[in-house]
């Protein structure tokens, strides 16, 4: 074997090793991130981080119990406003619209996709906690829901035109309508990825603290309605972390880990529902 | 008027029927709701642009064009410049694509060629995963456990070795430049992955076939060959993940050190658009203060929009060449 | 897999209304000064249980936040250590058409805190040093300046770190109210208020964040409420006053330095009570005042503010020395009482 031919062959064992390293690194990225959050969050969740409100500042105990009420209002909301936008949207997209219309749609969701989610916290409070004088759950749950309606649009869009021609034209054939076709074929046959969608929205803005700041504010008690400021589990979060009390460091942890449970619970079930198959035709 | 329900309306009908007969039909109520979801999402975006150009009105006819390079951000004074936290956005996202990148691509290749799919698979997963955790808590651990590990080992470390380049002086406080950069990396670096090892793996056998039926060893065969092939799909996960470190907010402003200075060293504390925001919005007292900040806003949207609308030429540039493949 | 979809978001429909309504007490929500803060939430809170209909959220985003958000209408009243100048109350009064009252609550002291390895005494500060220190003049803890009113104690020669705030700040405006007074080059290059072009240091968000900044490194100073110091059991320095002497902040030097100003009390309440006379006086001391609109549209809010308010002038005042905040003078409180009327 040629001097040259040994120093190749080692060379490229020596870069594929490396690309092992690579790989490794990243995928232990998430082992240290997860291992963190469990072993400090795990010995700091108690019954009482869950029902309990938050003491006054120094006193040790207390709990989130507001954020996590607070977070999931603030996340039917976002629903509320994100999923019906982005699935009629999706539905247009797919099945009514001309291309140059189309073009403008996406070209708009992708616009909104790429906004900075502090950005998108400006706006809504100018929108929404200015005229009404008020920061309120409202606001931050219209800031959340605009961050939802590009990713369910997209995505809905994509599962609905991957449902076979033949479905349609098989309904067309039988002398349904449009809509009828769109409410009974099309539409449940695409329901997985339209699921799976809906849900990595939701998960991904469950996590998001940015817009929340100047919207949902903040509340030391329950949050009674709609339209007062509310606590929330990631700005509770943001906020005990760089205080300098022991105590809100470990309810911190405890709060990170339950946020980054929900999100990875719902991630891997909309994985898993997509994974058992797309626009299976019924029978 | 009877024969039409049993047809389906196919596009756009001519115009022989009024509007309210056309409405009676279920497929026109269905059409015209449909369009106004997606019409309201136009809407939404458009006025967004808007209420951010109207509600930074003050500062731009004050400072123009020079409000981008203007180092000065004095409250008091009213006097504003982006210039310290433009400078620290565009240093941090640099820093975290320098340490991402490569890793990102080294880890794609190894899943893409190396990795048996089952394995390949498996990391993908976890890796998906990694992109879902959410700013805040990427912000908490840098917080509890990479600003102390750079304060008491990695930034001394630098000193010692590489204290003679001006990117490494200062005092090692911990927290900074490199630590923003360090914490944006991990965030972005599932992006590079994903995108890049589904590029990879859809670029055809016969390509590399080919290089090692011409003697090219494995790794000659990956850099020379198929890494090339698939170059659009990388660039433009490498656009995904410098978009994302552009337009985070809170893991940076945990730790980046809120000061707004311009300083060639990494170890220097500095500010990003997104943190001096999310830090003086609630207490901008004063209209231009407060217009200053969404001016900003407006500032990083623009970055952030050049950069997608690059990244979209790019696709569409070597889409028609024909190499690589078409990944939107 | 529908009907229990359905089944479930109805149910959690029926969670939620139940929470959402059984907590419907009255709501007031106000923000502001960090430097009060540890009080304010002891205070609310004592309330909230003496008067279960009543709510009142506090959200501590600094005296900047405070002023800002009390003038755009979006909370129902403000905090700020450092009181609203002539400017701020114009735009209040433009934007709204009637005023708003200052009501000081409590005496609070700006101390000098420090993480110096080894060094676990109260250091002595002088004017100058401070000054030099936070002008980036002196950039070594072992410099002649520090070390001339520290004999006896052997400071490191490690560069020092600098943390201030990073938002507008009450406190941030005690102090360099406090700085301007004593040092020239100060006033001129740097000056006072809750937002400062500062000429070195890291920032920090809120009391809190500055506080655990210097927890987290070794060579830091800043300056934070007393409180912030104490509960976290950092060392803070004793600080040379008019009279020349060094003086450490607490309840009764605190105290001290409010007593000539209690005399003089302004009918709006704002004064400035830093570097005064008076040979046991802190020197770096403050009220801290509640910012209350003159008028309220909604009845029900102004009485369960008026009603928080008397209560803190005699109820509440029991609270503070606990937590290292001086009670208000006598006068003070006595003033406040009669200006309770001005609230409508």
């Amino acid at each position: 074997m040629s001097p040259r031919l040994r120093w190749r062959k080692f060379v490229s064992g020596f870069m594929l090793t490396m690309t092992g390293v690579c790989a490794l690194v990243a995928v232990s990225a998430l082992f240290f991130i997860l291992g963190y959050l469990v072993y400090h969050g795990g010995t700091s969740i108690n019954w009482s981080f869950f029902t309990k409100l938050p003491k006054p500042v120094g006193e040790a105990g207390g709990g989130m119990a507001n954020a996590i009420v607070g977070s999931a209002k603030l996340l039917l909301l976002a629903s509320l406003l994100g999923v019906p936008v982005g699935f009629m949207g999706a539905i247009y997209l797919a099945e009514f619209s001309g291309s140059k219309v189309a073009f403008v749609v996406r070209y708009a969701a992708d616009l909104l996709n790429g906004v900075p989610s502090i950005v998108i916290g400006i706006f809504a409070y100018s929108l929404v906690v200015l005229p009404f004088k008020h920061f309120s759950t409202l606001a931050g749950g219209f800031a959340l829901g605009l961050m939802m309606i590009p990713i369910t649009l997209r995505s809905t869009e994509e599962f609905l035109l991957a449902v076979p021609r033949a479905l349609r034209e098989a309904a067309m054939a039988l002398g349904a309508s449009k809509w009828k076709t769109i409410a009974t074929v099309i539409v449940p046959a695409a329901y997985r990825g339209i699921l799976t969608a809906v849900l990595l929205a939701f998960a991904r803005v469950a996590g998001e603290t940015a817009p929340l700041l100047f919207t949902a504010f903040g509340n030391r008690f329950w949050s009674p309605g709609w339209n007062q400021p509310t606590a929330s589990l990631p700005v509770m979060i943001f906020t005990y972390a760089v205080a300098p009390y022991d105590d809100w460091h470990r309810q911190a942890w405890a709060a990170g880990l339950v946020l980054l449970g929900l999100i990875l619970v719902i991630n891997i079930i909309a994985r898993a529902i997509l994974a058992r198959g797309i626009a299976v035709p019924r029978a | 008027m009877a024969a039409i329900s049993t047809v389906p309306s196919a596009g756009p009908i001519s115009g022989s029927r009024s509007f309210l007969n056309r409405l009676r039909d279920g497929d026109e109520i269905a059409r015209l709701i449909t369009f106004l979801f997606a019409g309201s999402v136009v809407l939404v975006t458009v006025l967004l642009i808007f209420e951010l150009w109207r509600e930074s009105v003050l500062p731009r006819h004050k400072f123009g064009l020079h409000f981008l390079f203007t180092r000065v951000w004095d409250p008091i004074a009213d006097q504003f410049g982006a210039l310290p936290f433009i400078y620290g956005t565009l240093v941090t996202a640099t820093v975290s694509l320098v340490i991402a990148v490569p890793l990102g691509i080294g880890a794609a290749i190894f899943l893409a060629e190396l990795a048996p799919a089952r394995l390949s698979d498996a990391l993908e997963f976890f890796i998906d995963l990694l992109a879902a955790v959410p700013s805040v808590i990427y912000g908490l651990l840098g917080v509890f456990i990479v600003v102390p590990l750079m304060r008491d080992y990695v930034q001394p470390a630098l000193k010692n070795t590489l204290g003679f380049l001006p990117l490494f002086t200062g005092p090692a406080y911990g927290i900074g430049f490199l630590t923003a950069g360090i914490v944006l990396a991990i965030m972005v670096i599932p992006y590079i992955i994903s995108v890049s090892r589904e590029v990879l793996m859809s670029v055809p056998r016969d390509q590399r076939e080919a290089a090692l039926g011409l003697g090219s060893t494995r790794w000659e065969s990956t850099w020379k060959v198929v890494v090339p092939f698939a170059r659009t799909g990388i660039m433009g996960s490498i656009f995904l993940a410098l978009a994302r470190a552009l337009g985070e907010t809170m893991a940076v402003t945990m730790v980046i050190g809120n000061t707004p200075t311009i300083s060639a060293s990494l170890l220097s504390p500095g500010y990003s658009i997104a943190a001096v925001i999310a830090n003086e919005f609630t207490e901008a007292t004063g209209d231009l203060y407060l217009q200053a900040l969404i001016e900003l806003g407006l500032v990083l949207f623009l970055l952030t929009f050049l950069l997608n609308g690059m990244a979209r030429l790019l696709i569409v540039l070597t889409s028609q060449r024909g190499g690589g493949t078409v990944n939107a | 897999m529908k009907r229990i979809a359905g089944s479930f978001l109805a149910a959690l429909t029926v969670v939620l209304t139940v929470v959402v309504f059984a907590h419907a007490a009255l709501s007031i929500n106000g923000a502001g000064a960090t430097f009060p803060y540890p009080m304010y939430s002891k205070w609310f809170d004592e309330y909230q249980k003496k008067n279960p209909s009543v709510q009142i959220n506090y959200q501590s985003i600094g005296s900047g936040g405070g002023i800002k958000q009390v003038t755009e209408g979006t909370v129902d009243f403000g905090a700020s250590d450092g009181p609203m100048n002539d400017e701020q109350l114009k735009a209040f009064q433009e934007k709204h058409g009637f005023g708003i009252l200052h009501f000081p609550t409590v005496l609070g002291a700006v101390v000098p805190t420090y993480n110096i390895p080894g060094v676990t005494s109260a250091l002595n500060f002088t004017p100058d040093a401070l000054a030099g220190i936070f002008l980036g003049k002196i950039t070594k803890w072992n410099d002649p300046t520090i070390a001339g009113a520290n004999k006896g104690v052997s400071l490191p020669g490690n560069d020092i770190v600098v943390v201030h705030r990073s938002d507008g700040s009450g406190t941030t405006y005690v102090w360099t109210d406090y700085l301007s007074k004593v040092s020239d080059e100060w006033k001129n290059k740097v000056g006072k208020g809750t937002s400062v072009n500062w000429p070195v240091g890291l920032g920090g968000k809120g009391n809190e964040g500055v506080t655990g900044q210097i927890k987290n490194a070794p060579n830091s100073i800043g300056y934070v409420e007393l409180i912030y110091a104490v509960s976290n059991n950092i060392p803070y320095g004793s600080v040379k006053n008019s009279s020349g002497a060094f003086v450490k902040a607490d309840l009764t030097s605190v105290s001290a330095a409010a007593a000539a100003a209690a005399k003089t009390m302004p009918d709006d309440f704002r004064v400035s009570i830093t570097d005064p006379p008076g040979k046991t006086a802190y020197p770096i001391a403050s009220f801290t005042w509640l910012l209350i609109p003159e008028k309220f549209s909604d009845a029900a809010k102004r009485d369960a503010i008026k009603g928080f308010l008397t209560w803190m002038l005699a109820d509440g005042q029991g609270y503070a020395e606990q937590l290292s905040y001086a009670k208000l003078p006598k006068e003070v409180v006595a003033k406040e009482e009669k200006a309770l009327a001005k609230v409508q």
